[in-house]
């Protein structure tokens, strides 16, 4: 009796383990087989060309360096005008806020519109900027893309200044220093990795974005430096190409999405490592 | 009585070393346990007395890098041995922690938990093992009304006689106690206690303690270990009235640690 | 003199203090301007197709812009079927990876095999879009449809829906893609909530000679069981409001069909395929109150997301 009920548990046990090992692979196998795409498609594509020529029109060569510089510049001056904001809430929730009701709803707030679908964000930035100069703009997707930087930015910021102890806040005070000192010159300098950490995971979040420029950058076939008009970006000119019937679109895409990738994966990678090794310094 | 000859031992450890990685937390252990007696463990902190108690079980398999070599002998076998089966090993060596920690379920699935693992019971048998197990613990009068509700209502002294309610629910025959009332007032420990004087009626028990008092009190044998060493083992009123050795008698008189 | 010297400075910081302080304040009170401002202005664009089509719009099928006449069934149903499909792959897979990476996985491949997780949340959806429609969809197509179709198409109840042309886009497609999608979130949050149990707890259980599978299925899960839940609906928010992976290989077509092998439409790529080539104002407007109603789906999904992983915890700190 004993033993029949202990042989099924064994064998329960055998069977949930070897699901769970399976399940991992399963992961794993959409990871490598993603990648093993872009670059059977991406590197062929990936000539000299892709970085020196602006988009061309179907049937013609070209590249994509109008798209590459549009995508930098927005991303760029997104995460310039989002980071500040973000560093200052995150530091209100964490160092400020312990009373009332601001932090709290802020933070609850702050966490769900972290997961809120970015083209709404675009819909957004449309009605109230696109709708009234009247024509799409390289401003109205940094806008999007600021708006998108902002919530990841204040929550690992408050993470972050969360880690430090209270010690090194109390040292500080006991020193006589004042509240805007303790927390401008030693609290967020003592976590300054961890936000340029977070600061990276959202340039990463952002530089694939698509959704969220469609209604406000749009595309631009040409080279754009004015800001003020609709300007080309790596995201939007993969979908329009991609969904193209041309086939050296196409191929553009496959280049532009191996790019794309390329960077996203260095820049999460990178954040990591960087992370890590502040980590050990405490 | 000389712990050396205890007549028919229950556990007997030879030759035990314990590693952390490179680091060996416990050299050359040998020692005997005497069959439903109670057995202390006590020496300052980092001395291996609660690892030594986790091989017996072999508890520290849970994480890598930890090994044991030597011999642990219950009932003729070496429980280190590859061949012995993990999950049968700890049904017959029941354990009790320095926390209480409930299962997050009612009160009575707590207990019936760890029996259904290896018994088929009917509704009213298995009824009846709760309320036995309960009653051994001393908690039946205070959670007989309350065996539904969820473990965690319970007071953190409470918690821990349900958890060793939980550990004789399965009928083992080896009780170990990782310093069981660290975490509890004077009064929970007072309890605990006397449970324990109860409980060798019917089950060996090992039990780790930093307290010297609490080992006087409790056991029957006690070993004195210091950096993974065991200095001295022998009947407890030995130890602690007429020690052997100066550095056990250093540590009892408050001397040192 | 030092006494004058430290007066002023003391004034200087005060109102230092006071700067900044309100610096951060402000900001943080942003971030709640920013979601009015959302859903005013969603509200404010949406109104000639409220005004036009009532509650109405929510329960009609008809998207014809060619007579001004908008409903949002099809989309809304399209939405939730495919985030549905998603959560029904990923849950299972998501607690089978998190089981993996907490319990089974030896230590030195938890945290490389770890990252490789949490770089499949990582890469751009627009990505697992092209990949959907060029390397998948075919694939699909070529092999899972027609076997579906012979298998299951004559089946009573279920045959309908595993029916149909195959054509490799549509809502299962998509439904798919969107689980590969969201596996990584859950099984993150899943991870970290596995972490938090007490490892007493757990070596409780082991002691008493339980199994790995014991331990999670009857100590783990249960133990962190509002986290799991949090976790599924964050997946779920996210699968939700997906927009590029989806409208690549959901066909985006405005038909409701019981089979799930034929194409339709997700709210998010009804946005992005016609948004910017819709006419007319109540065309854009229809457009926008479609938006509306994804933000409300998901803020109210992702809401009760972060509420139960708060639940988690506070128990957690009342317990150390």
């Amino acid at each position: 009796m004993m033993l029949d009920l202990y042989t099924r548990r064994r064998i329960t046990n055998a069977i949930g383990l070897t699901v769970s090992m399976l399940t991992m692979a399963f992961g794993l196998f959409w990871l490598i087989w993603i990648l093993w795409t872009l670059l059977e498609y991406g590197l062929p594509a990936l000539t000299p060309l892709v970085f020196t020529q602006m988009t061309p029109p179907p049937g013609s060569g070209g590249g994509l360096l109008n798209a590459i510089a549009g995508s930098l510049a927005m991303t760029l001056v997104g995460t310039l005008i989002g980071t500040p904001i973000g560093i200052l809430a995150g530091t209100y929730l964490a160092e400020f806020g312990q009373r009332g009701w601001l932090a709290p709803v802020t933070r609850f707030i702050n966490d769900v519109l972290l997961s809120a679908p970015s083209i709404v964000i675009g819909l957004f930035v449309y009605e109230i900027y696109v709708v009234h100069v009247k024509h799409f703009s390289g401003w109205a997707g940094t806008l999007a893309l600021a708006i998108i930087v902002i919530p990841i930015v204040i929550r690992t910021t408050e993470n972050m200044l969360r880690l430090i102890p209270n010690t090194l806040r109390e040292a500080a005070a006991a020193l006589g220093a004042p509240q805007w000192k303790v927390v401008s010159f030693v609290t967020l300098r003592a976590a300054r990795a961890g936000i340029i950490t977070g600061v990276m995971l959202a340039i990463a979040r952002i530089s694939g974005e698509t959704a969220p420029l469609l209604f406000t950058a749009l595309n631009n076939q040409f080279w754009s430096s004015n800001m003020d008009q609709p300007m080309a970006n790596l995201p939007v000119v993969i979908f329009q190409f991609a969904m193209s019937p041309y086939e050296d679109w196409q191929q553009l895409a496959w280049a532009g999405a191996l790019l794309i990738t390329l960077s996203v994966l260095t820049l999460n990678i990178l954040a990591r490592v960087l992370f890590r090794q502040s980590a050990t310094t405490y | 009585m000389n712990a050396e000859n205890i007549a028919n031992p229950k556990i007997v450890v030879k030759n035990l070393n314990f590693y952390y990685g490179n680091d060996r937390a416990l050299k050359d252990i040998n020692l005997n346990i005497a069959e439903k007696m109670v057995t202390a463990f006590i020496g300052p902190s980092g001395c291996g007395k609660s690892t030594l108690l986790r091989t017996f079980n072999r508890m520290y398999q849970l994480y890598p890098k930890q090994k044991a070599t030597g011999e642990i002998i219950l009932d003729g076998a070496n429980i280190l041995d590859k061949s012995q089966d993990l999950n049968m090993l700890r049904a017959k060596i029941g354990m009790v922690f320095q926390k209480p920690t409930p299962f997050p379920m009612s009160i009575y699935d707590n207990i019936a938990f760890g029996v259904k693992l290896y018994e088929n019971l009917s509704k009213n048998d298995m009824d009846e093992r709760v309320e036995w197990a309960l009653r051994k613990a001393a908690l039946w009068t205070e959670a007989k009304d309350k065996l539904k509700q969820s473990g965690t209502s319970l007071s953190g002294g409470q918690q821990q006689r349900l958890c060793i309610a939980r550990a004789i629910a399965v009928k083992p025959q080896v009780m170990l106690l990782d310093e069981p009332t660290s975490a509890l007032d004077p009064i929970s420990t007072a309890h605990i206690e006397k449970l324990i004087d109860e409980l060798k009626e019917d089950f060996t028990i090992v039990i780790v303690t930093h307290n010297m008092q609490q080992a006087a009190r409790v056991s029957d044998y006690t070993a004195y270990m210091y950096l993974g060493d065991l200095i001295e083992f022998g009947d407890t009123s030995m130890v602690f009235t007429n020690p052997k050795r100066k550095e056990t008698e250093d540590y009892i008189t408050g001397r040192f640690g | 003199m030092p006494t004058f010297l430290r007066e002023t400075s003391l004034k200087r910081h005060n109102v230092l203090d006071l700067l900044f302080r309100n610096l951060t304040r402000v900001s943080a009170f942003g971030v709640l301007a920013l979601l009015a401002a959302i859903i005013g202005s969603l509200v404010m664009g949406s109104m000639p197709a409220i005004n036009a089509f009532g509650f109405g719009f929510l329960t009609s099928s008809e998207w014809d812009p060619v007579n001004d006449q908008f409903g949002a069934l099809i989309p809304i149903v399209g939405t939730l079927i495919t985030s549905g499909i998603a959560l029904l792959i990923a849950i299972p897979v998501s607690f089978g990876i998190a089981l993996f990476l907490t319990e089974l996985s030896p230590r030195i491949l938890r945290r490389p095999l770890g990252i490789a997780i949490e770089l499949l949340a990582g890469i751009p959806s627009i990505i697992y879009g092209m990949w959907g429609l060029f390397v998948f969809a075919p694939l699909f197509a070529d092999h899972i449809e027609p076997w579906l179709n012979d298998r299951f198409g004559a089946m009573p109840y279920i045959g309908p829906f595993l029916s149909g042309p195959p054509m490799g886009i549509g809502m299962l497609t998509a439904g798919i893609i969107l689980a590969i999608m969201v596996i990584p979130f859950i099984a993150a949050v899943m991870r970290d909530v596995f972490e938090i149990v007490p490892t007493l707890l757990k070596e409780s259980a082991y002691g008493l000679g339980s199994t790995t599978w014991e331990v999670m299925w009857n100590i783990v899960l249960p133990y962190t069981k509002i986290g799991v839940v949090g976790g599924i609906m964050l997946g779920l928010g996210r699968a939700l409001g997906e927009t590029m992976a989806v409208t690549f290989v959901i066909g985006n077509a405005h038909e409701l069909h019981k089979s799930l092998l034929m194409p339709g439409n997700s709210i998010a790529s009804a946005l992005a395929n016609e948004f910017t080539e819709a006419y007319g104002e109540l065309y854009t407007s229809a457009l926008i109150e479609l938006g509306l109603i994804l933000f409300f789906i998901t803020f109210v999904v992702l809401s009760l997301a972060r509420f139960m992983l708060y639940k988690l915890g506070q128990r957690e700190g009342k317990v150390t």
